[in-house]
Order: C-alpha cells, then structure tokens, then sequence
C-alpha cells in the first residue's frame, strides 16, 4: 500500500485516499503556440509517455482531503515516494539531478527554457 | 526434427521411469550474428520466430531472453482466450489467434490444452446490456459464432452465479462465446519454443539486452549481456519493457506500464465450467483443471515495475466476484502474483515497423495479450520477413497514434480483458 503525502494540506493516507494521475509536467502545445502545432508534438502531448524503471514524476490528487492535484516523484520498481511538490513547481534540484533517460532530456530543455526566459 | 511425442514415446518413457525423455530445446550460446533477432521469449516473442522460421523459412534466428522463458506475462495470465471485441481490426487479429488457438496442439505437438468452454461476459447495467448487444451485432458482421443469452440461460451455463434480481448489479443477460475459453499458459510457451527450437532457431535464456546498436537510422546489433549479436532485424517483444529496450534505440513509445495481478484459490470440486467476465464490478473466474478457481481483476492506477500490486486493487476484485458468486466468500486464496502490462491510451496493441530501419516493435497487449499470442506471432512474423505490415498487423502500427486513427478497445472492454 503506498503511503502519501499532500504538500498543499498535509493530509496524509493511503493510496485509497489519493487518486492517481498519470505522469507529471505534461504540457499541451496548444497553449504556448496554437498556431504550430505539429502532428508529432500532438501525439507527443496526447499518448507518448515517459515510462521509467525506476525515478519516475507524477500527479496525484488529494481525493479526501484539500482536492487539490500536486506532483510526487516516486520510484517504480521500489515504490518509494521521494517527494511530494506543488502542482506550478518542478522537482527538489537533487531529483532532478538523479533523473535519467527522457526525464532527463525534459527538465535539462525545460530548465534551459526557463533560464531564457 | 525432434521426436514426436505420442502415446507410444509416452509408454516407450514410461518403460525407462522418464530417464530418456530428450531435452524440449536446447540452450546454446549465442552466434556472432543472425538474421534476425527477437527480444523477450513470452508468447508472442516466441511464437514469432516460430513462425518465422515456419512459415518464412528463416532459421538462423534467435530469440534473447533477460529471465526465462514464459516468465513474464505469458506465466502470469488467467488464460482466457476469446476473440469476441468491438472494432473490425481487433476482431481479425483476435479470432485470428483464436482459430490458431484451436488446432495449436497438433501443429506444435504439444498439448496446450485448449480448451473452448465459452465465455461468458454478464450485463449488469443497462448500458452495458446495449454496449454487448453493439458488439454482438458487430461481431455476426465479422462471422464471429458469438450470441446474446438471456439472465435464464446465464443461470443455466452458470449455476453458481447470484441471480437476484434485487441486488446492486443484476444480471440483465449476457454476452457469450462458446468457442472462447482458456489454455494452459505455459504449454503455450514451451511448445512454440520447442517447435521453434527444432526448426533450429536459437532460445537464449538469462541474456539481457542492454544496448541497441545503430549504424544511421539502421540497426546493426544488440550488446547483451552475453556479448554482442550482429543482426539487421530486431523485434521487441518485451510487453511491459517494452519503453526501456525502445528507449536504447531512441524510440518513444505511447506505453505506461502497470501491474495487473491474479490469483487463485484453494482447489474446489468443479463448481463453474465455464469463464464468466463482469466487467461492470470488474472481476473474471474460470476453473482450472485442478480445480482452482483463477481469478482476475482490473490494473493498478499508477506505473509499476515491480510484479507486485496493490492491495485494494485486488479488494476491489475480490469484493466484486464473491457479489456476483456468493458461494466463494468462504474460499481461501492460494497464490496471488503481478504481472507488468504495457497498457496503451486506446487498448490497442502496437505491431509493426518502427522510424529506425530493421527495429520491428510488438507490444502494448496490456491485460489482454495471452488470448492473441498465436495471430500476433502470425502477422509479426510475416511483418518482419518482408519488411512491411501483414494486412491485419496495419491498423495497429505506431503511426495510428499520429494521424489519430485510434482502435479504441477501451471503452468495449471497461476492465482488464
């Protein structure tokens, strides 16, 4: 049974409490340049996923207690919960740093991004 | 060519206590290079080169596999096999595998124990009465011996079933396919790895890929944990794997993988000879030849990859099957397990080419894989001997996910299948 954490109220319960919602930071295209959307970045949007063994990011909802959705970073194969972050915000910095593979890729883009900006 | 088994090497074994019988397949080191190479030795990635080195005639194949074969999902299942599904591309490659499925037996000489006993699945609201009757309509278009059966009939296939009428979800009828039923899983396996095997097509077991090799948009070879394999022809066959061995070669796959559990109970006499689905509560049984009574349910809401699931996922499962057979409630369980599916947004299985030249994907089965392992061999074969989709691999390719063309098996099939 996993056991979570809301950073928004603090409620805290098991995995019945809480409803699970697919992976984190999935941004729509649409939103930030409707006008170039490409074929490949909607597929992206709606079906490819990141799907790692091990340190994976995701969003999760208070179901009983605040409502609110907020971001967790939990590990698939030993289902260990790292933290727990508000829905606007990225992962503790440690945690990015320990992301591999296609989250890598993300947060290295989205930090690049970010940093332009 | 092995030798056959039959009553007479049975009793010929028999005369020795069993000290002679011959190994099913061998377990060779792997070559330098292959024509091609199948990654994952389940079902479908076994059946695969079983029919690629069949119906192909490409023998010098291999198949790598991180465990042992007929570990994963294919050992892990509850067996079911039914071709009865909404869309017209699920219904061929399905009864596809399900005509495979019927004289598998004797074309791989092993008995797999096919065993077409019918499945039922119940309508317990009254859109799911009018969802079954869609695909009862749909399923007559494409020829399928697949009927609607009245609460009445149901209560006669299935005498234990709850059939009050004034309970949370009574059995408005049900759907039904007498030519479904079940198979013993691991004979499935071992029967295609050992036809497989003696066509000469190499079973590497306890070899993990670990790197794909790429040569431009070409594919060359695999770094395994056994050394490199030189091959121009991969085809993934790793269900709920599939994204790491893709992510080697840079391909993003349209995957989560979650884990789907099963279980079964302490051997009973037989009390239901049949399989009964309700999906409306999310629950199957069935009754194995052991007496056991196997049972199923419905996935984990969030990635998985450790083989273990839930706890209220298999409450949940639990809690709807002893509604729908009160007779169970006092039954102790035996065993339960997980097994990592690799579930798509549609349902839908994903077969064929890849963007990298030679890498041939086979996948995204999610809970309903063992049922196809015959046709999904079939067509993934022929799909990678000549370099282009089967006709009825097609509709299920990668690129569906771009133009939108969707085979959504989700909302026909509510709960795992």
């Amino acid at each position: 049974m996993l056991v979570l954490k809301c950073p928004v109220c603090g409620a805290e319960g098991d995995e019945t409490d809480f409803h699970a919602g697919g992976q984190a930071h999935v941004r729509r295209p649409a939103t930030h340049d409707p006008a170039n959307v490409s074929d490949d970045e909607q597929r992206d949007y709606l079906f490819i996923r990141h799907n790692p063994k091990g340190l994976h990011f995701e969003r999760w909802r208070c179901d009983r207690g605040c409502g609110k959705w907020f971001h967790a970073a939990r590990n698939t194969v030993t289902m260990e919960f790292r933290a727990f972050y508000g829905i606007t915000e990225l992962p503790p910095a440690e945690l990015i740093a320990e992301a591999k593979g296609p989250w890598a890729e993300y947060f290295a883009e989205r930090l690049k991004s970010e940093s332009q900006a | 060519m092995k030798p056959r088994y039959s009553v007479f090497s049975l009793a010929r074994n028999a005369m020795n206590y069993h000290k002679d019988w011959e190994r099913a397949w061998r377990s060779p080191a792997p070559k330098r290079e292959y024509d091609a190479v199948i990654v994952g030795a389940g079902g479908h990635g076994l059946a695969t080169a079983y029919y690629l080195a069949k119906n192909h005639k490409m023998t010098n194949i291999a198949v790598v596999e991180k465990g042992w074969l007929g570990g994963g999902n294919t050992g892990r299942n509850t067996t079911i096999i039914r071709s009865n599904y909404l869309q017209d591309p699920s219904i061929a490659i399905y009864e596809l595998a399900r005509s495979l499925y019927e004289d598998l037996a004797q074309d791989l000489n092993y008995n797999v124990m096919f065993s077409p006993r019918g499945v039922l699945m119940l309508c317990q609201t009254e859109h799911e009465f009018r969802a079954f009757k869609r695909t009862a309509h749909a399923n007559r278009l494409a020829g399928l011996d697949c009927r609607m059966v009245t609460p009445a009939e149901v209560k006669e296939i299935v005498p234990i079933i709850n059939d009050d009428p004034n309970c949370r979800y009574p059995i408005l009828g049900a759907y039904y396919q007498p030519r479904g039923g079940t198979g013993r899983h691991d004979a499935v396996a071992w029967g295609y790895a050992r036809g497989a095997d003696s066509m000469g097509v190499d079973v590497i077991q306890n070899c993990e890929v670990t790197g794909i090799q790429r040569e431009g948009d070409k594919v060359v070879g695999l770094e395994t944990t056994k050394g490199v394999i030189r091959t121009k022809k991969i085809g993934v066959v790793t269900a709920g794997h599939v994204s790491t061995i893709m992510d080697m070669a840079g391909v993003r796959m349209p995957i989560e993988s979650q884990c789907l559990q099963a279980l079964v109970s302490e051997p009973i006499k037989p009390v239901i000879d049949c399989v009964v689905m309700a999906n409306t509560v999310h629950g199957y049984m069935s009754q194995s030849d052991k007496g056991e009574l196997v049972i199923g349910g419905g996935t984990d809401p969030y990635n998985n990859y450790s083989q273990r699931g839930s706890f209220p996922a298999l409450e949940h499962t639990i809690t709807a099957l002893v509604e729908t057979f009160p007779i169970i409630s006092r039954l102790r369980m035996l065993r339960m397990w997980g097994g990592i599916v690799d579930m798509t947004g549609d349902r839908s299985p994903i077969i064929g080419k890849t963007p990298v030249e030679g890498l041939y994907v086979n996948c995204g089965w999610g809970t309903g894989g063992f049922k196809a392992i015959p046709g999904s061999g079939y067509v993934f074969a022929d799909t990678i001997a000549n370099d282009r989709p089967h006709p009825i691999a097609e509709p299920f390719g990668l690129n569906r996910f771009v133009e939108g063309r969707l085979i959504d098996e989700s909302v026909a099939a509510a709960v795992a299948h």
